[in-house]
C-alpha cells in the first residue's frame, strides 16, 4: 500500500507504489477518492484524482485496484444517468441523497435486477468473439444483444433461457479443454477503441429533424461534426434537439462541464417526450453522462471516453448510435489543467501540445463499420461535439484543432442569436462534406434534392451580397429581380431555416416534409420570377395571400401537411395566383 | 457535523520566502487547501493558504506578501482543517467579513453546525429545473428576461452604470406572484468600495429587510485572499438557509470582476501559466464552482437564486470575465451605455440580454397566457425600429414609408414607456404587459403576426 507524498490540486504523488501500472485505478486517502495513475517514476506514482482533493494530508493511504479504468457494459445502461466515472447518479441519489459526497461508490449496472435472456445459439455451436449468443429486451426500444467478449471463443456447452442478473452465467463455453462461464456483462478499457471488421464510408443520412442540418448541411450515420458557438447562441438547445429527435437506435448525451440546471432540464424533458418514429418514451433510447461544471474537473477528461466506449458497444450490436458531447472545450480545459499541474510544456494558450491528437482519438472512434462476429451486421457511431470558443472567437486552439478533424461544421452565430433567429446555424459559414455522399439517400426521397439544395444555397449567398448594397443605397434602389431575391431569401430564412425547438410540430421535421417545405418556397420563387418578368411589382408579390399561406406551413400538423402543401402547389402550378387575388380585391 | 478542532499547531523552519510563497519543511497533519496564519517576528499575523503539501516541503501562499518574513522567527500556525462557516438560524440580520468574523459589533454566531465553504456538488439527478416566476417589478426583466427561482442571472455592467441601483431595486421588490412570502437575502460584497457596500446595507436597513438578510463584506481595502472566500461564505450561508431552513434565497454577489482579478493576482504570484488576458486557465471551473450553487432540489422547499454583478472592462462583452460567466449562467442582463446616455433607467439592452429560463417561467399559471406572444412581438417591433433607425441614418428618414416611420416612433416609445421606469416604481407583470399592448395598438393589426388571434381579441386596446 502506498502513501500520499505530495498534493497539488487534482494531481497527487504517492510513494511506495512499486508494482503499479500506468492508468491503473487507485483509491486515494482516508475517504478513498477515485484516482488514476498517469505516470510512474521509481516507487512514486503520479495520480490524477477524480474527486475534490481539498483537505487531503501527506501520509494518507493510496491503494491500487490492479485494474485500469474499465467501462461496465451490459443491460441496465439505457435510461441511466452516470457521472464522469460511470457511477450511477440514480443509485447514488437513492443511497446517499441529493449531494455527491466524496469517496461514494456505486455500481454502474444494477446487480440485483433480473433480465429476461433469450438465447439465439444452442449447445454445441461454435462461437467466436463478437458473436451474438442471445438478447435481452432492455427497454421498449432497445433489444440488448449479448455478445461473446472480444478475445473469447469456444464451443457452447450449455446456454439457458430465463431470468438472470447480470452476474449470473447464461452460458458456458469450452475452449481447449477449459470451461468459461459467460455473463451478460463485459468490461472494456475506456481509452481503448473497440475493434471492428471493416470501416465503410458514411452514406446514409442521420435524420436529426432540424431542417437546416438535414437538408443543407446533412450529417451521415457514422460521421463526425462540431458545433462551435459563443454563449447565448443555443449550442445546448441544438445538441438537445439532436439527442431528442435523431432517428438512431440509441443516443448518448454527455454533459461535460456544463450547467446543472440545464442537465436537470434535459433529464426531465426526456422523461416526458416521445420518440416521433415509435411513440415510445425517449428515455428508453438514451444514456446520460452528467458531469456538470462544479463536479471534479479531471472526471471530465474520462467522461467523454466512457461515453464513446458505450457508443461503440451498442454499435457492435448492429445499432446506429449518436453521441453528443457538450462541451469539448470544457474537456480540453480539463486537459490543460492537468497538463499545467504536471508542469508539461504548454502549446497554444496553455493547452497541452497533445490537444489535437487527444481530440482526434475521440472523434476518430466514430464511424460506420461492419461489426465483429456472427451474424454479420453493420453498425455506426456518430459523434457531435460542441465547442465553446472564448469570446466567440473561432481562431482559438480548441475550435481550430476540432475543425481539422470533423467533416461537418455547424457554426453558430452570435448576430443571429441577437436577432432571435434560431437555430443560429450560420448558412454561409457552415459546411458538410457528407452532402455529396448522402445525395443518393436524399434522391430516394426526391430526385430534385440536389437542384433545390444548390439553388437555395445560391439564393442565400446572393442575399448576403445584396445586403451590403442595401446598407448603402436602401432597398428601394434595387432592380425588381434583386428585390424578389431578397424577398425569397427572407422566406427561406423565416419560413424554412428558422425552426422553433419549443413548438410541438416545428421542433421535428421529417425528411419528406422537409423537402416539401423548401421545394414550395423555391417553386414560389419560380412562378414569381415569371410574374416579375411580365411586369408585376415585387411589393405586390409580397402582399400575396399565397405567401402568407407558405409562411404558415411550419405549424401545420403532420397529418394535414400534405394536403395543405398540395393545395399551395396546385394553386401555383395553375398560375391561379392572380385570379385568387383579383377575386379578393 | 464534526466541530473543527479548537487547538492549533505551529511550525517554524521556513526554508524559502520568495514573492508571496513560503516553502516550509514538512508539516505533519496539514491539509491541502487549508487556510493558515503566518506570524511574523513582530507578532503581526497574516493569512495564508496551503497550495501544495508534500512529504518534504509544504508551500504556503501568504496574502499580503512575504515582506518582513524572516526565516528564523516567523512561524506558521495551522489547524489541520479547511475553512468552515459556523451556521445557525441566527445568521440572519448579521454582517460578517470575508473570513466569516462578525463585523457588526454583535457576538460570534453560536454554531449549529460548521459547513465547508466550498460546498458539495448537488447530484444532477436530484435537481429540478427552475420554473417559478419571480416578479421584480421591472418591465425589462419581467416582460422580456424573466428571472425564476433557482436561476443564476448576472448583470453585465460597466463602470459608472447604475447596476447597484438596479440590484437594490430587485432586492426591495422581488417577490413571488400572489404569495406574501419574502426572500431571504444573502449579500456578498467582493472588493467593492466602502460606499458601495454601505449603499446596500443602508438600503436593506431602511426597508427593514436587514432582519432577513445576511451580508459578507470584503471591501477594496480588505485582504485580497478574502475576495476568494467571500462569495463562498455567502453561498454556503445561502445553501444552509435554502436546504436546511427551507427558505427561498436571493444572493447578490458584487463585483465578480474584483473576484476574478484577485484570482489572477494570486495565480500570477504562484507563477502559474496564464490563459486569456493573464487570467488562469481554470477560471471557468472556478467561477462555475460559485454559480453552480444556484438551483432547486427535488423534495426540498427552498431555492438559491444568484444575481452576480460584474463590470465589463471597457464595456467589452467578450472580455474573459463576462465571457466565461455567460457560458455558465442562464442568461444575462446587459446594461447599455447608449441607453444610459439617453437617460433611460434601467438602461437594459434587451437585444444582448437573455434569460434562458424564460420559457419555463411564463405563460398561464405562471404569469399570463399571452406573455410569450407579447415578448416575441415586442422584440420584433423594437428590432424593426432599430433596424430602420440604422438605415435612416444612411439614407435619411425622408426616404422611409409611413409604416416605417410608425415603427421608428413606436420603438422610441418602447424605450421611454416600457423599458424606462422609476427607481421605486414597482410594476406588476399585468401592468408591464399592458404597456406593451398599448404600443401594439399603434401598429397595423396585420403586423401582429407573432400573437395568436384570441389574445389580440382579448387584450388589444380598442382604438378610439
Amino acid at each position: 500500500m502506498g502513501k500520499i507524498w505530495r498534493i497539488s490540486g487534482p494531481v497527487i504523488i504517492a510513494e511506495k507504489m512499486r508494482g503499479s501500472q500506468v492508468y491503473e485505478v487507485v483509491d486515494v486517502g482516508d475517504d478513498r477518492l477515485t484516482g488514476e495513475i498517469i505516470g510512474l517514476e521509481g516507487d512514486k506514482a503520479v495520480i490524477q484524482v477524480y474527486e475534490d482533493t481539498a483537505g487531503l494530508r501527506v501520509g494518507e493511504p493510496v491503494t491500487g485496484t490492479g485494474e485500469i479504468l474499465m467501462v461496465d457494459l451490459g443491460p441496465g445502461m439505457v435510461g441511466n444517468i452516470y457521472d464522469g466515472v460511470q457511477r450511477s447518479l440514480v443509485t447514488m441519489q437513492e443511497d446517499i441523497g441529493d449531494f455527491i459526497l466524496r469517496g461514494t461508490r456505486t455500481f454502474a449496472l444494477d446487480r440485483d435486477k433480473k433480465w429476461r435472456f433469450t438465447p439465439s445459439v444452442k449447445a454445441g455451436d461454435a462461437v467466436g468473439e463478437g458473436d451474438i449468443i442471445g438478447s435481452v429486451p432492455e427497454t421498449g426500444l432497445i433489444e440488448h444483444k449479448i455478445m461473446v467478449p472480444i478475445g473469447v471463443e469456444g464451443k457452447i456447452l450449455e446456454i439457458h433461457e430465463g431470468d438472470f442478473t447480470i452476474e449470473e452465467p447464461v452460458a458456458v463455453i469450452e475452449h481447449d479443454g477449459t470451461r468459461r462461464e459467460l455473463t451478460m456483462v463485459q468490461r472494456w478499457p475506456a481509452r481503448k477503441p473497440r475493434i471492428y471488421k471493416r470501416r465503410f464510408d458514411p452514406v446514409d443520412l442521420l435524420v436529426t429533424g432540424t431542417r437546416i442540418i438535414d437538408y443543407l448541411f446533412p450529417l451521415a450515420l457514422g460521421g463526425k461534426a462540431a458545433i462551435p458557438g459563443g454563449f447565448g447562441t443555443g449550442k445546448t438547445v441544438n445538441l438537445q434537439q439532436m439527442a431528442r429527435w435523431s432517428q438512431t437506435h440509441l443516443n448518448i448525451y454527455v454533459g461535460c462541464g456544463e450547467r446543472g440546471n440545464e442537465m436537470a432540464d434535459v433529464l426531465h424533458s426526456f422523461k416526458q417526450l416521445k420518440d416521433p418514429a415509435t411513440g415510445r418514451m425517449l428515455q428508453e433510447k438514451e444514456i446520460f453522462i452528467a458531469n456538470t461544471s462544479n463536479m471534479p474537473v479531471v472526471a471530465r477528461e474520462i467522461s467523454i471516453f466512457i461515453g464513446i466506449t458505450m457508443a461503440e458497444y451498442f454499435r457492435d450490436m448492429g445499432y446506429d448510435v449518436l453521441l453528443v458531447a457538450d462541451s469539448t472545450s470544457r474537456w480540453a480545459e480539463a486537459m490543460r489543467e492537468i497538463g499545467s499541474r504536471l508542469e508539461e510544456t504548454p502549446g497554444e494558450e496553455g493547452f497541452p501540445t497533445y490537444l489535437g491528437s487527444r481530440l482526434s482519438s475521440f472523434y476518430e472512434r466514430s464511424g460506420r463499420v461492419e461489426c465483429v462476429g456472427n451474424p454479420g451486421r453493420m453498425g455506426s457511431a456518430t459523434v457531435i461535439g460542441s465547442v465553446s470558443p472564448p469570446g466567440a472567437d473561432f481562431s482559438e486552439p480548441v475550435t481550430q484543432a476540432t475543425l481539422r478533424i470533423v467533416d461537418a461544421l455547424y457554426s453558430l452565430d452570435v448576430a443571429l442569436a441577437n436577432k432571435r433567429h434560431f437555430p443560429t446555424i450560420n448558412w454561409l459559414q457552415s459546411y458538410s462534406l457528407y452532402a455529396d455522399s448522402v445525395d443518393k439517400w436524399w434522391n430516394k426521397i426526391s430526385n430534385e434534392y440536389t437542384d433545390v439544395r444548390n439553388e437555395a444555397l445560391a439564393t442565400l449567398q446572393k442575399e448576403a451580397e445584396l445586403e451590403e448594397i442595401v446598407r448603402l443605397v436602401g432597398p428601394e434602389a434595387l432592380p425588381e429581380d434583386d428585390k424578389l431575391l431578397l424577398l425569397v431569401a427572407r422566406m427561406l430564412r423565416e419560413d424554412f431555416l428558422m425552426q422553433s425547438a419549443f413548438h410541438p410540430v416545428d421542433t421535428y421535421t421529417e425528411p419528406k416534409r422537409n423537402h416539401k417545405m423548401i421545394r414550395t418556397i423555391m417553386k414560389f420563387y419560380e412562378i414569381s420570377r415569371d410574374m416579375v418578368d411580365s411586369g408585376t411589382l415585387v411589393s405586390d408579390i409580397s402582399a400575396l395571400k399565397l405567401k402568407q399561406r407558405i409562411s404558415r406551413m411550419k405549424d401545420i400538423p403532420n397529418d394535414e401537411f400534405d394536403a395543405y402543401v398540395a393545395n399551395i402547389m396546385s394553386d401555383m402550378e395553375q398560375s391561379s395566383v392572380h385570379e385568387e387575388e383579383g377575386g379578393d380585391n | 457535523m464534526e466541530a473543527p478542532q479548537l487547538f492549533t499547531r505551529q511550525t517554524k523552519a521556513i526554508a524559502v520566502a520568495r514573492r508571496s510563497l513560503l516553502v516550509i519543511e514538512s508539516i505533519p497533519g496539514i491539509r491541502y487547501d487549508e487556510i493558515v496564519d503566518v506570524q511574523l517576528g513582530t507578532g503581526e499575523l497574516r493569512t495564508g493558504q496551503v497550495i501544495e503539501v508534500g512529504k518534504e516541503t509544504t508551500v504556503v501562499q501568504v496574502f499580503g506578501g512575504v515582506s518582513e518574513v524572516d526565516l528564523l522567527k516567523s512561524k506558521v500556525i495551522y489547524k489541520g482543517e479547511t475553512l468552515k462557516l459556523p451556521v445557525s438560524p441566527d445568521i440572519l440580520g448579521r454582517i460578517f467579513d470575508g473570513s466569516g468574523n462578525p463585523i457588526d459589533g454583535g457576538p460570534p454566531v453560536i454554531a449549529e453546525s460548521y459547513l465547508d465553504i466550498n460546498g458539495i456538488p448537488a447530484n444532477p439527478s436530484s435537481r429540478i429545473p427552475p420554473a417559478e416566476f419571480i416578479e421584480t417589478g421591472i418591465s425589462a426583466i419581467d416582460g422580456l428576461n424573466v428571472l425564476v427561482r433557482g436561476q443564476k442571472l448576472p448583470i453585465f455592467s460597466g463602470s459608472g452604470l447604475p447596476h447597484n441601483k438596479i440590484a437594490a431595486q430587485i432586492l426591495r421588490q422581488a417577490s413571488l406572484r400572489g404569495k406574501s412570502e419574502e426572500f431571504a437575502i444573502v449579500f456578498g460584497a467582493i472588493g467593492v468600495s466602502y460606499d458601495d457596500a454601505a449603499y446596500f446595507i443602508d438600503n436593506l436597513e431602511q426597508t427593514g429587510a436587514l432582519s432577513r438578510a445576511v451580508a459578507f463584506i470584503n471591501t477594496a481595502s480588505s485582504p485580497v485572499i478574502e475576495r476568494l472566500s467571500t462569495p463562498r461564505l455567502a453561498l454556503t450561508a445561502a445553501e444552509y438557509l435554502a436546504w436546511e431552513q427551507d427558505k427561498h434565497v436571493l444572493v447578490i454577489l458584487t463585483d465578480i470582476t474584483n473576484y476574478c482579478d484577485a484570482l489572477r493576482e494570486l495565480a500570477a504570484m504562484r507563477g502559474e501559466i496564464p490563459s486569456r488576458r493573464g487570467y488562469p486557465g481554470y477560471m471557468y471551473t472556478d467561477l462555475a464552482s460559485l454559480y453552480e450553487r444556484a438551483g432547486r432540489i427535488s423534495g426540498r422547499e427552498g431555492s438559491v437564486t444568484i444575481l452576480p454583478i460584474l463590470t465589463m472592462p471597457d464595456d467589452d462583452i467578450t472580455h474573459p470575465i463576462a465571457d466565461l460567466t455567460g457560458y455558465i449562467t442562464e442568461g444575462q442582463i446587459v446594461l447599455s451605455r447608449a441607453l444610459e446616455r439617453k437617460r433611460i433607467y434601467p438602461p437594459i439592452d434587451v437585444f444582448l440580454s437573455l434569460s434562458r429560463m424564460m420559457k419555463e417561467g411564463i405563460g398561464e399559471g405562471n404569469t399570463r397566457e399571452d406573455h410569450n406572444n407579447v415578448f416575441m412581438q415586442s422584440y420584433a417591433m423594437y428590432a424593426e425600429g432599430n433596424y430602420l433607425r440604422e438605415i435612416s441614418t444612411v439614407i435619411g428618414s425622408e426616404a422611409l414609408s409611413d409604416r416605417d416611420k410608425t415603427y421608428l416612433e413606436v420603438s422610441d416609445r418602447f424605450e421611454q414607456e416600457f423599458i424606462s421606469q422609476g427607481e421605486s416604481e414597482r410594476r406588476s407583470v399585468e401592468e408591464t404587459l399592458e404597456i406593451a399592448w398599448n404600443l401594439f395598438s399603434v401598429l397595423p393589426v396585420e403586423d401582429l403576426k407573432l400573437i395568436q388571434q384570441q389574445y389580440i381579441d382579448r387584450y388589444l386596446p380598442k382604438s378610439g
